[in-house]
């Protein structure tokens, strides 16, 4: 799975001379947490997060503050020091760059410019997908010796009752000796295969 | 004018609806069932109301006129393997057998029977034992089920009578079909009280489903601990039950009466018994009357032990639509028990309850029923926090007498 899969490609994005007040405002409007901040080439020039804006507020304790720090341009307070991915890159190199740098989100660029955004929304959701049930499914675990070949017989026992698999994954076990595999089949009536591959093994 | 209390919607054409004699969704049961009730003398076969056949048009109330096409050349063996499977046809739960657009609009048409039934006031409560297909959906067939039959009869509800429904649905799968069916609409609350997905088909389910757009927060969803029993499924029921109708103030409540959440069901984990399918339509039809003017339709479902629960299950539906629940103190009658007993490969059951020295031991007994209830807390936690709607009576608004 590419980036280009799960981007976000509708995106809200500033320039730097806005304030920090219509930076506010348009988090808040569309519930999101960064804004890109792009030239009029849709080249990317910085990031606004929510964090950066909150700790540029006043305190919410003062009584008398006047918000003017708030007319200020973002410029004063984007990050500018931007990683960036580009749509072809694969999820799973993408998620690890999230993990290692500690952000909440990748700007994508194509040409130098700016044409999606993944957050850690996006990954997320990726990954609710892929190990969950979006279709009607049965799960079905079987753990294994950790050898050549387990998966591909559980698999044959599967194509035996013409039953379709949504989605398998490989869990590493506590043990090296072992391996935990987890299908989502396409059947409500699960009980043929669990016996076969019962069978299989025993 | 009432003509009766309650109508039983069955005839000979909805055991059409076979796939194959192997295959879990079997006809008997409504056999079963039905000689079972004739054996107490509680069913008066005269009075039985014939399911006409859905047409259609109906048919499209819920499902894509591609997906029908695909469904009458499946039933004429004309389909092409891939196309079969894109529809989710000629699988090993929905494999292709004679004719089967014609008996999966039939039992859809025994769901608008049961619905009209009620609608036009010739009953309080109907029955319609070959219903509950919840899992059909939109474009495809899906565990067992071609045509929705429940989706269709709300969408019909909704468009012929401007009825607003209350869909609740026990069966241990969730209720899939109709959830998706209606996610967005504010006019149809559905409750579906089902084992949870972890393991179990479909694998959806869970409490976070609770509806979309206009229709946020009136879907809700109880996913139970495998294993659990009466005690806990009958609890989180009731409370999730009275809740949602108290809250929603519906016009009708349809529910779907799937039996497979008993301990002895081959294909789920719960481990409800008999106990559990007398209390769900004895709190349907005292909720029914107490919101619905008595309108409630119940349909059937899964349930795949056929000879010791299913006929007691859902007979045990109709003995308590038709105020007879007195015949479960009696002994089940010997001429039902000669009748089958040579066909049965198990003892089939003497009494309507199971004898509770038979029900399997749980030992993480208080974990599941801990656990069920932080489930409701979760599923129930948004209605609660808001007021109910209180609407006009439907006979008020529509000034009916």
């Amino acid at each position: 799975m590419k980036v280009k899969d799960i981007m976000k490609r509708d995106l809200v994005t500033l320039t730097k001379e806005h304030t920090i007040k219509e930076a506010l405002h348009l988090l808040e409007k569309n519930r999101i947490r960064h804004i890109p901040i792009v030239d009029e080439l849709g080249q990317i020039q910085g990031i606004v997060s929510d964090r950066d804006i909150r700790d540029a507020r006043p305190s919410i304790f003062e009584q008398h503050s006047n918000d003017s720090e708030l007319d200020k341009p973002i410029s004063s307070l984007m990050s500018t020091n931007i990683i960036t991915a580009e749509p072809e890159d694969l999820v799973q190199e993408v998620a690890s760059v999230f993990y290692l740098y500690h952000i909440g989100c990748l700007p994508i660029t194509e040409d130098d410019r700016l044409v999606g955004m993944v957050t850690e929304t996006e990954l997320l959701h990726t990954f609710v997908e892929l190990m969950g049930a979006d279709k009607p499914s049965t799960q079905i675990d079987v753990e294994v010796s950790n050898s050549p070949g387990q998966l591909a017989t559980i698999a044959l026992i599967f194509k035996e009752f013409d039953i379709n698999i949504h989605s398998v994954m490989v869990y590493p076990s506590e043990t090296e000796a072992t391996k935990t595999l987890l299908f989502r089949a396409q059947t409500i009536d699960a009980r043929q295969v669990i016996e076969a591959i019962q069978k299989a093994w025993f | 004018m009432k003509t009766a209390d309650a109508a039983f919607v069955y005839s000979i054409e909805e055991h059409s609806y076979h796939f194959h004699d192997k295959h879990p969704f079997n006809p008997l049961r409504l056999t079963l069932t039905k000689d079972l009730l004739e054996a107490c003398n509680s069913l008066d076969t005269n009075k039985i109301l014939k399911p006409r056949k859905a047409t259609e048009e109906e048919l499209a109330l819920v499902h894509d006129l591609a997906f029908i096409d695909a469904v009458k050349l499946a039933g004429a063996n004309k389909l092409s393997a891939e196309k079969a499977r894109s529809y989710g046809l000629g699988t090993d739960d929905t494999p292709f057998f004679n004719d089967m657009h014609n008996a999966a609009s039939y039992l859809v048409g025994g769901t608008l029977t049961a619905v009209d039934a009620v609608m036009n006031g010739s009953y309080s409560h109907a029955i319609h034992l070959g219903g509950g297909l919840h899992h059909g959906f939109k474009g495809k067939a899906s565990g067992f089920c071609i045509y929705n039959d429940s989706a269709i009869a709300i969408e019909y509800l909704k468009q012929k009578y401007q009825a607003r429904v209350l869909y609740v649905d026990t069966d241990a799968h969730h209720g899939d079909g109709v959830q998706w069916s209606f996610y967005d609409d504010p006019d149809v609350f559905t409750l579906s009280v089902h084992e949870t997905g972890r393991y179990l088909f479909p694998g959806t389910g869970s409490v976070t489903e609770k509806g979309a757009g206009a229709g946020y927060g009136l879907k809700v969803n109880i996913p139970l601990e495998a294993f659990t029993e009466d005690d806990s499924f009958l609890e989180s029921y009731e409370t999730a039950f009275r809740e949602a109708v108290d809250f929603f103030r519906p016009d009708l409540i349809l529910t779907v009466n799937g039996a497979d959440s008993h301990y002895l069901d081959p294909l789920t984990h719960l481990h409800t018994s008999l106990k559990s399918f007398h209390f769900i339509p004895k709190l349907a039809h005292e909720l029914a009357h107490e919101y619905c003017e008595g309108r409630w339709v119940a349909v059937g479902g899964g349930g795949y032990d056929h000879w010791r629960v299913v006929p007691r299950a859902w007979a045990s539906i109709w003995l308590e639509m038709t105020n007879q629940t007195d015949v479960l103190n009696q002994p089940i009658p010997q001429t039902w028990i000669e009748q089958w007993q040579d066909h049965a490969d198990v003892q089939l059951p003497q009494s309507w309850y199971d004898d509770e020295k038979m029900l399997p031991v749980v030992p993480r007994k208080p974990i599941i029923t801990a656990r069920n209830q932080q489930t409701i807390e979760k599923a129930l936690f948004h209605i609660r926090n808001e007021k109910p709607s209180r609407r006009p009576s439907f006979t008020q608004k529509n000034n009916l007498c």
